[in-house]
């Protein structure tokens, strides 16, 4: 089983265009790991134990414990800094994966199940990148009206809900 | 369509107090993973994650996905508290919107 999908040129560099900004993020949210010799030494990273001010990074690295709840906050900030390295590791892998195999110039992308896994993931991040800076709601319609400056960049959106079905009908037909 | 095998209970056997039943069962499965409703994520990917990260057949994994769509919330796995803990790893690499908490 192997995905196939033919990228006009515009389509790539959208997606590249997209799939670099949100490594951007990712990267720079990395860079704040705090400087820790004893990681140094033992190699355990530690990430951060406060959630990203940046509401995108925020939607893409949530907390882990449920609010509310008892010690949540803690829990949270203890798993954050244990976990948070390796999630934005494999997100980057997955980014890493589309740029690597979608043609710059469009064209022909053709992928192994494992590499379609990859790009379900990264398109994914990115459509809730999109998602989250364009407000998207549950009913969003197909077409905002031309005054609202969200308008130029919803059929972005759309064509990447289109993709991340397309690849999921592929992965479990 | 839903089968459910069971026998009833034997009430020779079945001794142990409701208290004690519910202590067990808590000692059983004291963590649960709870994905949250968001306008983005799509009912088929989200189906998909769970019968790839759970190994859920279609039926369960369509009936979680329209729990999270319809009622805001479901908890899809639970265990110990390192079980769960990758349980909400794994989601929030797949992109969904994952938590973990005692099982109430």
């Amino acid at each position: 089983m192997r995905f196939v999908a033919v990228l006009e040129r515009p389509e790539a560099s959208v997606l590249r265009g997209l799939m670099g900004q949100v490594e951007q993020m990712l990267t720079g949210r990395g860079a704040e790991s705090p400087d820790d010799e004893l990681a140094a030494l033992t190699g355990i990273r530690t990430g951060p134990s406060t959630p990203p001010d940046d509401p995108v990074l925020a939607r893409l690295l949530p907390d882990f414990a449920s609010s509310g709840e008892e010690d949540a906050d803690e829990l949270s900030a203890a798993l954050r800094s244990v976990r948070e390295p390796e999630l934005i590791e494999a997100k980057q892998a997955a980014i890493a994966t589309v740029l690597a195999t979608c043609p710059p110039g469009g064209g022909r992308v053709e992928l192994a199940p494992s590499q379609a896994e990859e790009w379900l993931a990264a398109v994914n991040d990115v459509r809730l990148a999109l998602g989250v800076a364009l407000e998207v709601t549950e009913d969003m319609p197909e077409q905002l009206p031309a005054d609202d400056p969200r308008a130029d960049h919803l059929p972005v959106y759309h064509w990447l809900t289109w993709l991340q079905d397309s690849l999921v009908t592929t992965l479990t037909a | 369509m839903q089968v459910v095998l069971s026998a009833p209970a034997d009430p020779e056997v079945d001794e142990r107090t409701e208290a004690e039943a519910d202590e067990a069962t808590l000692a059983d499965t004291p963590w649960q993973t709870i994905v949250w409703n968001d306008p983005v994520n799509l009912m088929s990917y989200v189906t998909y994650v769970f019968q790839k990260l759970f190994g859920y057949d279609k039926a369960k994994a369509t009936a979680l996905m329209l729990d999270v769509h319809h009622k805001g919330r479901a908890t899809v796995s639970s265990g110990s508290r390192e079980k769960v803990e990758g349980d909400v790893a794994r989601l929030h690499a797949a992109g969904l919107w994952a938590t973990m908490q005692r099982a109430s």
